[in-house]
Parts: C-alpha cells; structure tokens; sequence
C-alpha cells in the first residue's frame, strides 16, 4: 500500500510540475505566437493581393460567424473608402487542401486578387501554382460568380502545366470563397464600412 | 566493459552510436525533415536541447524516481521540453515552424530521448548524461544535416534556399519526395556500414 501510494505520488508531482511549468511558458508566448500565425501564413498573401492600398490590412480585420466557423476578413482601403475585403478558403489540391486568399472588391463584386497561402502540393510542380504569378493573375478583374473552372474542364483558366490536378484546387477554392461571399455580404459590407481609412 | 571517460561519452554520439546511422533510432524525421538543410539543422537542434535538458533531469532526479513508473515520468519530462520548444519555435521562428509542423510533437514518441533516458541517463551520473545527450543530439544534427545537404542540392539545386549551381542544371526532384529520401538515407547507412568495418 505504502508503495503504491509513493508511485502514485511520484507520478503526480512530475505531472503537476510540468503542467505549471508549461502554463508559464504558454502564457508567456502566446500573444506572439498570434501575431506571427497572422503575419507569416496569411500576411504575404494578402498584402501582395491588397498591394496599394492606404491602411494595414493586418490590422483592420474583423471576424464573422458563418455557421460554426469563425471567419476572418482583413479590410483594404482604396482611394479613401475601404471597399475591399481579403479572406481565406480552401479547395481540394493534389496533397490536401489548398489554401486561397481572394481580395473582392464590394462595389464591383469583382475579384481584385487571387493568391495561395498554405499548400502541401509536390514541390517543384504542384507548389507552382503559388510561385507563378501568371496562374493567379488570370483571376483578376473576373466577377466573383464566374464558375471558375481549368480549361480541361471546360473553362477559362489556364492550368499550370503537369499540375491540374492543384490548379483545380485553387479553381474550386475560388469559387468557395464566391459563395462564401454570396452568403455573408451583407454583414461583410456593413462591418467593412466602419473600417477607419 | 570499462568505464568511459565524459570525453568517450560525448564523442560516441558522434561517430560509434551516431543515431540515424549506427543505432538507426529517429528515422522518422530523418526521412521527412531532410528536404532542406534549414528543416534537418533546426530538427537536429530541436531534438538536441530536448535530449541535453530529458537527460541532465532524469539523471539528477533517478534517485527519486520510482523504477515500477520510470517510463511514465520520462515522458512526462521530454513531452514538457518537447512542447517548450514548440512553443518557443512558434514564437520566434515561425516559418521554420510551419514547415516542421507535427515533427515537433512527435520529438516525444521520438525513441531518441527516450531511449537514452531508459539506457543511460537513469544509471549514470548527472555530467555524464549532459555528455551523452549532447553527443547524441549533435550526432543526429550532423546526420540530418548531411543528408538534407544532399537532398537539397542535388534535389533541389539550393543550399539552405540559396541557390547552388547555375540554372543549366536540372534539379533531380526525385531527391526530394519520399522515396528519394530512402534511397538516400539507404545510400548514408550503406557508406557508414563500409567505413565501419574492420
């Protein structure tokens, strides 16, 4: 008896030592751990499709409930109004999901920027949807309804070649983040309006 | 056998019980985190701190320890540096981070630490465990870290992202998806075989 109670004492100091050794570390890292989580998955996405803008997208974001999920848009303003709006969706790519940054311009509902994030496609082909400039530009300018599809498949985006199967994905993230925004535009455009310029 | 010196401690680590290659523990990461040299040198140093702190405790708390629940407390001790780095990686190397990704966690199932807890830090003493976790974590640095330099150039014609050779060169892209690191780390161990034997 004696034994098993030393065992056991042994075991939950060991615990309880780690489990407040590791709360401090935990709270002590936290609040940095956000910022480089924003600034090194999303922040060079966005601010490449945001290019020009007067404010730091960064900084004017706001959050909305869709469903279960909460949502980030990061807000850009333009010529002093802040009719843009970033955020993130994902399509199904070759080694799991793809994810896209789509910046939509509110009063035009046109796309004014189309770029990859996170992405485990193959390296060297798969990746090169996010490394080519060309791919994604071919979104640009295009209304956010289009159904976005590889000309394989009977539309208009040209595929990065030997990687259609990642250049769909980036097509059906895309046309997600459509009907995300066909879904949420109200609350995006209101929350967007109160965006300081 | 006859005790070994802190110096013979150290260097066996390094050459005659180098992990990957001679004890063929932790190959796991070494075959996922060779793509490039930042991924196996910082692999290599996560691995190491964890190592040097899992061995320095367990070998000055082995008296305190209860042999029937050893296993259970050196878990508990590198699982908690295992997440301080983590948490210290995310902090402050983020990108480095993101391209480790669940390699960080998995230090702890990693036999490595482990292994070296059960095999020497828990009958040896404190200097001599540092010793030894320091050998064996610079061993395992230097093993990834030759093999993603391989992997790397040949792979992917750059060195820690710069690049190696002119354009002409066609990077083999083999090297760098999985099967490629077998055939390396196959290559590595085949090399270590011949240079060890007498």
């Amino acid at each position: 008896m004696r034994e098993a109670l030393k065992l056991f004492i042994a075991v939950l100091v060991f615990s309880a030592v780690s489990g407040g050794l590791l709360a401090v570390v935990k709270s002590a890292t936290q609040e940095r751990i956000e910022y480089q989580q924003i600034k090194f998955v999303k922040g060079p996405a966005i601010q490449q499709i945001l290019k020009g803008c007067s404010n730091d997208p960064l900084n004017s974001r706001f959050k909305i409930m869709d469903g279960t999920m909460d949502r980030s848009f990061f807000v850009g303003v333009f010529n002093g109004k802040p009719d843009t709006v970033a955020f993130e969706s994902a399509g199904k790519g070759f080694g799991g999901d793809i994810g896209v940054v789509v910046a939509i311009n509110l009063a035009t509902d046109k796309i004014v920027g189309v770029a990859v994030t996170t992405n485990r496609e193959t390296p060297g082909v798969g990746s090169r949807v996010r490394s080519e400039p060309g791919f994604a530009g071919q979104f640009k300018g295009q209304p956010i309804e289009e159904p976005f599809k590889v000309k394989g498949d009977g539309g208009n985006i040209d595929a990065v070649s030997g990687a259609t199967v990642s250049s769909r994905g980036v097509c059906g993230a895309v046309v997600a983040s459509g009907e995300i925004y066909r879904r949420l535009k109200p609350k995006i455009a209101e929350k967007a309006k109160s965006t300081k310029s | 056998m006859a005790k070994k010196t802190v110096f013979q401690e150290f260097t066996k680590g390094l050459w005659s019980e180098v992990p990957p290659y001679r004890l063929v523990l932790g190959l796991c990461p070494t075959l996922a985190m060779t793509k490039g040299v930042d991924n196996g040198f910082g692999m290599g140093i996560a691995v190491t701190f964890v190592l040097v702190c899992s061995n320095v405790l367990i070998s000055a708390l082995r008296k305190v320890i209860p042999k029937n629940v050893r296993i259970s407390c050196f878990i508990v001790v590198v699982a908690t540096f295992v997440i301080i780095v983590e948490l210290v990686m995310q902090a402050f190397t983020y990108p480095l981070f993101l391209q480790m990704g669940i390699f960080i966690p998995l230090i702890v199932v990693n036999c490595i630490p482990l292994g070296r807890a059960e095999a020497f830090a828990y009958k040896n003493g404190i200097v001599a465990s540092f010793a030894d976790g320091l050998g064996m974590g610079l061993g395992y640095t230097i093993s990834l870290t030759i093999l993603a330099i391989i992997r790397e150039i040949l792979g992917n014609n750059t060195f820690w992202n710069h690049q190696v050779f002119s354009s002409v060169f066609q990077p083999f892209a083999f090297m760098v998806t999985a099967p490629g690191a077998f055939v390396c780390l196959g290559l590595m161990l085949c090399l270590m075989n011949m240079l060890g034997k007498k």
